[in-house]
């Protein structure tokens, strides 16, 4: 029996720059931002695959690696990254870094 | 120390090179990501959570100061100021930019480093006992036979592909110092009647399923050593399993196939290989042998008056002394150890500023040769006992003074969630926090020696299954949330921690590790009998008696 179909996921895109490996997410532009709250948010499988398909035309254009659509949640009239560790890639370590302290 | 001769200086400079055109090859397209990612993983650059991340090699943890300045400068450089010290006596830089991966691979060759099997399915850097040379109990230095494993195990064509990664560790004592059952080959080297062997296990392992490893051989003649290790290899590489990542260790196949009948099959392995082509060469051996001679030490008094009078009136020397002093085989000696975990800091993080000024410590005061320890420390292995006071000066300077080594805040953990792409749970706030909770000085000594080791994933990078208290990181619905075990031991008394009830949550773990500290204390027979001996003694129930009894039944 098909399970009952799970109401949709917003996603964003995500992946390293190539040369620097920063995380970026992709923007509506089609420009990378280093806030996801500056992603493109696709809110249905059709947005989602074309958000997809945007991105690995960037991979296959070296600009970007590790390519993935991540899950948001709401937060204060914008998005995050539904997942803790999303949410640590994107924000950088939870501690202080040494010298920094 | 070894220094390399000009065939290994050729070799990595050439591998430099290569790995430079390489990524130029990368950056203009020329390369495909899956054609570059195994080309950059051979030279320990991996993608990480945040960046590239570049594991360098540091062969069974020596470093001169040379190198150290090298490491600083590349921390300086192209990171952002500082670096981290691995439970693999390695160290890893957590921000580095592709592009400027072939001028780091180029410094790195000026001092004789490179990154090369760091990464992959190959043999890995070998590790060693930190206090080699050093220790009074300590049979024959074993750093010149993990240097021959080394030019062994480098670039070895039958062993570039093997079903999963292979670590080897040596010492060369009763005392185990580097955790050596749990490495897929440990090896003790050993002096009967004058006479050098070595006992040689195999199958050890952490992660998903703990193994110690098994005793092969009680002593291999010196002349087998690598023809001994290359029929482990070729059992372990036609014989171990590739169908499935997590059970394709070395550990899972000794494990499957039986001790016995595995170690039937080395012994086959062995009869059948031409030894005479695997015996080194005696006069290269005697070359290497020579390069990790004894420093030339003064004959000094066992006493330094210098070091007892400064301790008697400096009780912070006293207590750094206490702990981070350990005697020296060599009379007016002493082995020192700098901590890297100041209460409430990444355990084995090191600012450039830091690792410059062991540097110099380690030039000025111990014959130019520096350590890394697998508990993420590093040591002067070779300190005379009147210099002490002036080299915890400039260690108090530099915020390198805590004098924890052993005790409770020195704690083991991997980078975790806040580096590794492999993280479950985070594992330096919680080494953070436990730190604190302890942070008060007199508490730790009360408690003696204690080791918890922490990992944020069940590869176990944290080493958590041997800690006397082991800390695993885990994630529940989203959530994260830490298994502890007890008992466990990387020492030559190993043993597996065993897991002692339902996990805890982030804010809970602290609380825990506390309670398990405070049930010892009250337990046990007197302040000689440590954590481990009296766990040892007692079992599990009183801990988990403790632990969980608040709970309806």
């Amino acid at each position: 029996m098909a399970k009952p179909a799970r109401p949709f996921k917003p996603v964003i895109a995500t992946a390293n720059d190539l040369a620097s490996g920063a995380v970026l997410f992709r923007t509506a532009g089609g420009a990378w931002a280093r806030a996801p709250r500056e992603a493109e948010v696709a809110e249905n499988d059709q947005e989602a695959a074309a958000l997809l398909a945007a991105g690995e035309r960037d991979v296959a254009g070296n600009k970007v690696v590790d390519l993935a659509l991540i899950p948001v949640e709401r937060e204060d009239g914008g998005w995050r990254p539904a997942e803790l560790r999303e949410r640590i890639r994107a924000a950088g370590p939870t501690i202080d870094l040494p010298g920094q302290a | 120390m070894y220094r390399y001769d000009e065939f290994d200086r050729g070799f990595v400079a050439e591998r430099a090179a290569e790995f430079r055109d390489q990524v130029r090859r990368r950056l203009s397209g020329e390369l495909s990501e899956d054609q570059f990612r195994p080309l950059r993983l051979m030279n320990g650059l991996y993608l990480q959570l945040h960046a590239y991340m570049l594991r360098v090699a540091v062969p069974y943890g020596v470093l001169s100061p040379r190198q150290l300045r090298k490491l600083a400068h590349i921390a300086r450089k192209y990171d952002r100021g500082y670096g981290h010290f691995t439970t693999r006596q390695n160290i890893q830089y957590n921000w580095i930019q592709l592009k400027d991966a072939p001028d780091i691979l180029a410094d790195l060759a000026q001092v004789d480093m490179h990154a090369i099997q760091t990464s992959g399915n190959c043999i890995r850097n070998v590790t060693s006992d930190h206090f080699a040379g050093a220790a009074p109990d300590e049979i024959v230095d074993p750093r010149a036979y993990g240097e021959i494993l080394r030019q062994w195990s480098s670039l070895h064509p039958e062993f570039s592909f093997l079903p999963r990664k292979f670590k080897i560790a040596i010492i060369g004592g009763p005392h185990d110092r580097a955790a050596m059952r749990a490495h897929d080959i440990g090896i003790e080297v050993k002096r009967e009647k004058g006479v050098i062997g070595f006992a040689v296990y195999a199958g050890g392992g952490l992660g998903r399923t703990p193994m110690p490893a098994r005793k092969l051989r009680d002593f291999l003649p010196e002349e087998d050593l690598i023809a001994y290790c290359e029929a482990i290899l070729r059992v372990y590489n036609l014989e171990g399993r590739r169908d499935n990542k997590y059970k394709a260790r070395i550990k899972i196949l000794v494990h499957e196939t039986g001790e016995a009948e595995f170690r039937q099959l080395v012994e086959d392995e062995f009869a059948a290989i031409d030894k005479s082509l695997y015996r080194i060469d005696p006069a290269h051996a005697a070359r290497i042998v020579a390069q990790f001679a004894p420093p030339p030490f003064a004959v000094l008094p066992a006493r330094s008056a210098i070091f007892e009078s400064a301790r008697a009136r400096d009780a912070a020397l006293a207590a750094f002394a206490a702990r981070n002093v350990a005697p020296h085989r060599q009379p007016g000696y002493g082995i020192l150890t700098i901590s890297l975990k100041p209460v409430g800091a990444p355990p084995g993080d090191a600012t450039a500023g830091q690792i410059e000024a062991i540097a110099d410590l380690t030039e000025t005061y111990s014959f130019g040769e520096a350590r890394v320890s697998h508990e993420q420390n590093i040591v002067l292995p070779h300190v005379r006992l009147d210099d002490i006071p002036e080299i915890f000066a400039t260690l108090q300077a530099h915020d390198l003074a805590t004098p924890n080594a052993g005790l409770v805040t020195d704690i083991i953990a991997c980078p975790g969630l806040d580096y590794c792409a492999l993280a479950n749970a985070r594992s330096i706030p919680v080494a953070q926090n436990i730190a604190r909770r302890f942070a008060d000085l007199d508490r730790q000594r009360a408690i003696g020696d204690l080791k918890i080791k922490i990992s944020g994933c069940i590869n176990a990078c944290g080493h958590h299954h041997v800690g006397h208290i082991g800390i695993l990181g885990v994630d529940r619905k989203g959530e994260e949330f830490y298994q502890i075990t007890l008992g466990g031991s990387g020492d030559e008394n190993f043993a597996i921690g065993e897991i002692v009830g339902r996990g805890f949550a982030a804010g809970e773990i602290t609380d825990a590790v506390e309670t398990i500290v405070e049930a010892y204390l009250r337990l046990r027979e007197s302040a000689d009998e440590t954590f481990l001996s009296a766990y040892r003694r007692l079992g599990a129930t009183p801990f988990k008696e403790a632990l969980y009894a608040t709970e309806p039944a």
